[in-house]
């Protein structure tokens, strides 16, 4: 065990699995000499210098011949700036790399993850602060996949690199720097598809991912201050998401609240929210509450009113307590 | 240098195309692929065989035995010719009007067929609409609607050849419409800085449905966006089966060499509709079909296989009754495939069906029984 951020999880994550497995390679803006803006890649060019490449400024051409390698394959792991940025490669990735298995019967994959820093928190204004993970999850043949801390960081990018579909890693800038833990050294996966329960509790269920799993555990930190014990279950893989886990969290306390970043219209906690309604509603003592970024642009100086805090979310655990 | 051949191109368009095959069946010494009599007469089977098919096929569509279908009749020498030019161990990369490769790579005809009537007999579980083929054995890449997605793709898997160093190339197809997509350029760009073995073959045929190339941009010719990127771009007559299979070795040598990649504009011509539910009528000029129809590349590929003393009106009768045998037979074998089963809709989201696709498929098989 090493204490370790996200950042150097996620850059450990990576050079272990291009040790292990040499058909991985690694692609992406300012991700070589410089390390990436964010440093997750700091080092690999050093060495892998066959398999490390600092592309041109183009997202579909990122993703486009990731696709291509992946076909022909390689593992490829590009990395997306900013998700701000992913837009230009929407196309490859929704009518392309999700589609490629489906549409050939199973003749061609694409294991390819794309990792790309999502969220807000940062002070980066609209276009480096987005949480648009609901425009993916409504893509058959794509997995979605949010760590929230770093060992489960780097135990979910090894499971994602493995895995043979493609798959959005989506990494919450907030928490890069945030704070360090235990992450084992050597082989550490984390199966894709499985929730954790982070905190236990009996009166509600508060449903969450990446940064917002954090705030979530702060908002129940200020419930048992007040006597009400929540649980905490971050979801760590939206798609395939733990149904299991979702509904046994729910049955137990009978309340539920659903904390999301992204835009409250539309975004994934309302499929999460639909299916409480539509699979557990007999358990439920209250209303299903979501607690999710405004329905505008991510905005800049006034950021710390759009992001949910514990506050926010500790508002909506006393609506549903109080229903 | 390339670019003042191109400016000369542009000075006197038709100067500056790469042709062989001349009217009487000569071909010109400088540029001759010197294909061997067999290897001649394969590339002549391989274009009736997509001439003949089509037709039959446009003529399925009208009776309601296919559901739509899009011809490439006038295009063969363009088709045909670069597959031919490409080895075992190349990857194919197709746009959608390109089924002579696909024959040409392997694929066998009744499964072909299949996909175009969508039915269990299709490899690919009838999961796309007719014309969206797949043959991996053959390295022939799944085909996509999204005109130009597939062109990054074929710089990705190039560039896969050249870092695992096989010595392969791979041939991406597109039509003209194809070089206005970001895609097309994205690729070419990315092709250009890593010098991947990628032949970009474009099949200019004039039209983009309804568009003409002259709208498409206003840096003709197409082969002139090749210098931009790095890398040489060459004119062909797409009529000359010889020209074209003669430009795409080239390339495809050259890639597999290590010398990067390349861009071959072929000038050819769609004679038919764009698709079953397309009348070009409506846009075009039946003059300029006719004009286009008197270089049919079928023609001038069979004047020099007779010139040669390879070819005869025997064989050409004897060539036009097998491949319509085949054809028959194959449509026969389609046409008794049963339905795609219901089992498969929930197949090949993933690699393993999550449980909300089982739970799916049990409701999807009640709608069945319904
Ligand atoms: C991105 C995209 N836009 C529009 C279409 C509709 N469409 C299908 S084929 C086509 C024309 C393509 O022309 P070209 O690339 O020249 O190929 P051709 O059909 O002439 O072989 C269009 C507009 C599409 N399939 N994909
Ligand atoms: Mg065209």
């Amino acid at each position: 065990m090493t204490q370790m951020t996200m950042v150097q999880a996620i850059n450990n994550a990576l050079r272990e699995e291009m040790r292990r497995d040499d058909r991985v390679v690694v692609l992406g803006e300012d991700i070589g000499k410089n390390g990436g803006v964010f440093r997750c890649t700091e080092g690999l060019i050093d060495e892998f210098p066959d398999r490390v490449f600092d592309t041109p400024l183009a997202e579909s051409g990122i993703i486009g011949s990731a696709i291509g390698m992946a076909l022909y394959g390689l593992r490829p792991v590009p990395e997306i700036q900013f998700m701000d940025f992913i837009y230009p490669a929407f196309d490859q990735i929704v009518s392309e790399a999700a589609k490629m298995r489906y549409r050939s019967g199973g003749q061609y994959t694409v294991p390819m993850t794309i990792r790309t820093p999502y969220g807000g928190g940062i002070r980066g204004g609209h276009y480096h602060s987005q949480s648009s993970e609901a425009y993916f999850t409504h893509t058959p043949g794509l997995k979605v996949v949010v760590p929230s801390t770093p060992s489960d960081a780097k135990g979910l990018l090894t499971s994602s690199i493995r895995d043979p579909d493609p798959v959005l890693f989506l990494e919450p800038k907030k928490l890069y720097r945030a704070f360090r833990e235990d992450v084992p050294e050597g082989e550490h996966t984390v199966p894709l598809g499985q929730a954790l329960v982070r905190r236990e509790g009996k009166d509600v269920s508060l449903f969450a991912w990446g940064y917002m799993s954090q705030v979530c555990l702060d908002a129940a930190t200020k419930a048992a201050g007040k006597g009400i014990e929540a649980e905490v279950v971050d979801l760590r893989t939206l798609v395939p998401l733990d149904v299991d886990a979702v509904l046994a969290s729910v049955k137990k306390t009978g309340r539920a609240v659903v904390v999301y970043e992204a835009p409250r219209t539309g975004g994934y906690g309302g499929a999460i929210s639909a299916l409480l309604a539509e699979r557990a509603i007999e358990y439920l003592r209250g209303p299903i509450v979501r607690v999710a970024g405004f329905d505008t642009p991510f905005p800049y100086a006034l950021e710390d009113v759009y992001m949910p805090s514990a506050d926010r979310v500790f508002a909506g655990i006393d609506k549903v307590m109080a229903f | 240098m390339l670019s003042h051949r191109l400016h000369a191109a542009r000075k006197n368009p038709l100067g500056d195309i790469v042709r062989v095959l001349q009217d009487d069946g000569s071909v010109d010494p400088s540029a001759d692929p010197n294909l061997s009599r067999d290897d001649a007469v394969r590339l002549y089977r391989g274009m009736t065989l997509e001439r003949i098919l089509d037709n039959r096929m446009l003529a399925l569509q009208r009776q309601g035995r296919i559901g739509f279908y899009g011809p490439s009749v006038g295009q063969e020498a363009a088709i045909v010719g670069a597959a031919m030019a490409m080895e075992p161990d190349d990857w194919i990369v197709p746009q959608y009007r390109e089924p002579g490769a696909a024959l040409l790579r392997g694929m066998p005809l009744k499964d072909l067929i299949c996909q175009f009537m969508t039915n269990g007999g299709d490899p690919a579980k009838g999961r796309q609409m007719p014309c969206h083929y797949v043959f991996a054995k053959g390295h022939y890449l799944s085909i996509s609607s999204p005109v130009g997605t597939q062109i990054p793709h074929a710089m990705g898997i190039a560039w896969g050849m050249k870092l695992r160093k096989e010595p392969a190339a791979v041939l991406v197809y597109f039509g003209d419409g194809a070089t206005s997509t970001p895609d097309f350029h994205v690729a070419m760009n990315f092709a250009g800085v890593y010098r991947a073995p990628c032949v970009f073959f474009c099949n200019n045929n004039q039209w983009a449905i309804s568009l003409p190339v002259s709208r498409q941009t206003a840096g003709a010719p197409l082969a002139e966006k090749a210098p931009a990127y790095g890398m040489e771009g060459v004119r062909v007559d797409g009529m000359d089966a010889l020209a074209v299979y003669g430009a795409v070795r080239r390339a495809a040598n050259a890639a597999r060499n290590g010398q990067g990649p390349a861009l071959v504009e072929a000038l050819t011509y769609r004679f038919g509709p764009h698709s079953s539910s397309d009348d070009p009528s409506r846009y075009r000029d039946e003059k300029e079909v006719a004009v286009w129809m008197a270089r049919d590349p079928l023609v001038r590929l069979r004047r020099f296989l007779e010139a040669r003393g390879w070819w005869d009106e025997g064989r050409e009768a004897s060539l036009e009754k097998e491949i319509g045998d085949e054809i028959t037979q194959a449509v026969a074998e389609a046409e008794a495939m049963p339905p795609v089963p219901v089992e498969t809709f929930f197949e090949d989201v993933y690699a393993e069906p999550t449980w909300n696709l089982r739970e799916e498929l049990g409701e999807a098989r009640s709608v069945r029984r319904g």
